[in-house]
């Protein structure tokens, strides 16, 4: 095998080496598919002036709460901060943190596009709204466009169900969400897993994030807050 | 006014009937999610849900919850046979690309021209969210709005220019709220069911925009009592 190892002993080890200041994708909906062992490890790091890209705010001090409650985050891209996210309303109304809120379906292409190479594109998504103001619209085939740029990040926390040693990924249910997609778009991907196998007993018909998109993990039993 | 209109169920239990046998449909927060236990016998529907489902089925019983396994309102939910996993990016694919047959959303304001605003109320306080209403609202090949037809402190809902933030731009088709059905047409608002007991004048008081309708309106059958 002339792959590295990947696989870390410990979320706090995981997380070691990432420095104030470092754009972070956090996978997660709906109370699932939430890395909440790297979240944890993150907030005894403390690492901060984060920049992070997630779906929600967290719930109370649970997901990614625990962080704003911190202060260790200073930007955030969201399509729905939540009800629970009381941490980051608190500090939101304070101006304490800046907001981008995006569409959802608009953020998982942004993500996308970065992983696919491809810097920005047309979207009629958000045409008319407040999602427009200062972007670049245009009339394609017709319908009105407005230019989306790609969101790349420096790491993405994932949560997968199980991993092979290489790295190929599957998930559970509804766990899966946006985990994949932010594996594609961050220069670096940490992922907790509840399982490891070895190689080749994963059927590849059913690996949905293959390793080459996979840089570290951790086996870690499911945190869940609710 | 004496008469009563409908309940936020009654609202559901109508607004189902706009849901045909084998629809793949995604249901907003609020009235629309009620709709699912209004879908009548015999009739199939593929519940679909950004997190990537397609095919849930009822709530789960107590104590069989999975919480893997859940909606986009964080319910625990079940599959019916036919159900499918993906990813958010291609639960998206399904809303923005006009995959699903309906889309039901909830609304603070519907403009004549179908114009929709549901995520955030001016001076409210607070971030708001937009969540997946845009990519759902510009995709849909058919959306329904279900609400009250009035605010909680009288003021109208459907209203000629929305001053509410947008969601989408001429997208709503149909609005089913407490007083009438009403569809979006290119010639303007058309007034196809009533509440029983109640006219279309009575309609027309409650609605900005001019109604259309010609000859008697039919009432809209609720069984909820």
């Amino acid at each position: 095998m002339t792959q590295k190892n990947k696989i870390f002993a410990s979320a706090d080890a995981i997380v070691a080496d990432i420095l104030d200041g470092a754009s972070i994708m956090f996978g997660g909906f709906g109370g699932a598919g939430f890395p909440n062992n790297l979240i944890q490890a993150l907030a005894r790091k403390g690492s901060k002036n984060l920049s992070v890209i997630s779906n929600n705010c967290g719930t109370g001090e649970g997901e990614l709460g625990i962080l704003f409650k911190n202060h260790q985050i200073r930007r955030v891209t969201a399509a729905f901060p939540g009800p629970g996210a009381t941490y980051f309303e608190e500090q939101f109304a304070k101006g304490e943190i800046e907001l981008e809120l995006v569409p959802q379906g608009i953020l998982c292409e942004r993500m996308r596009a970065h992983g696919a190479g491809i810097p920005a594109f047309f979207s009629p998504v958000g045409v008319g709204t407040d999602v427009a103001k200062g972007k670049e619209e245009r009339v394609i085939r017709g319908k009105r466009c407005i230019l989306e740029q790609s969101i790349g990040a420096d790491y993405a926390f994932i949560k997968a169900y199980r991993a092979d040693r290489l790295g190929n990924l599957v998930f559970r249910k509804g766990a899966r969400n946006f985990n994949p997609v932010m594996a594609t778009a961050a220069n670096t991907t940490l992922v907790e897993v509840e399982e490891i196998v070895d190689v080749g007993a994963l059927d590849p018909e059913n690996i949905v994030t293959p390793f080459i998109f996979v840089d570290r993990i951790v086996v870690a039993k499911g945190l869940r807050y609710v | 006014m004496s008469k009563t209109k409908l309940t936020r169920e009654q609202i559901a239990e109508r607004a189902a009937l706009e849901l045909p046998d084998g629809a793949c449909v995604n249901l907003g927060w609020g009235i629309p999610n009620l709709t699912a236990a209004y879908v009548p016998k015999g009739v199939t529907i593929y519940f679909h849900s950004e997190n990537g489902i397609l095919g849930m089925g009822p709530r789960a019983k107590q104590g069989e919850e999975d919480f893997d396994l859940v909606d986009a309102m964080k319910v625990p939910v079940t599959l019916i046979p036919g159900a499918s996993f993906f990813a958010q990016e291609a639960a998206h694919v399904m809303t923005r690309g006009g995959h699903l047959d309906v889309c039901m959303l909830g609304a603070l304001q519907v403009s004549e021209r179908g114009d929709l605003a549901n995520w955030r109320v001016p001076g409210a306080k607070g971030a708001g969210g937009i969540g997946g209403a845009m990519d759902i609202a510009v995709g849909a090949r058919r959306l329904i709005v279900t609400m009250e037809h009035t605010s909680k402190d009288g003021a109208r809902k459907i209203v000629k220019r929305c001053d509410y933030p947008l969601t989408a731009v001429e997208c709503v088709n149909t609005i089913v709220t407490d007083l009438a059905v009403i569809d979006v047409t290119p010639d303007g608002l058309s007034l196809r069911e009533v509440a029983p007991g109640f006219t279309p004048e009575d309609v027309q008081a409650q609605t900005e925009p001019q109604l259309h309708y010609s000859g008697k309106v039919p009432e809209m059958p609720i069984n909820i009592r």
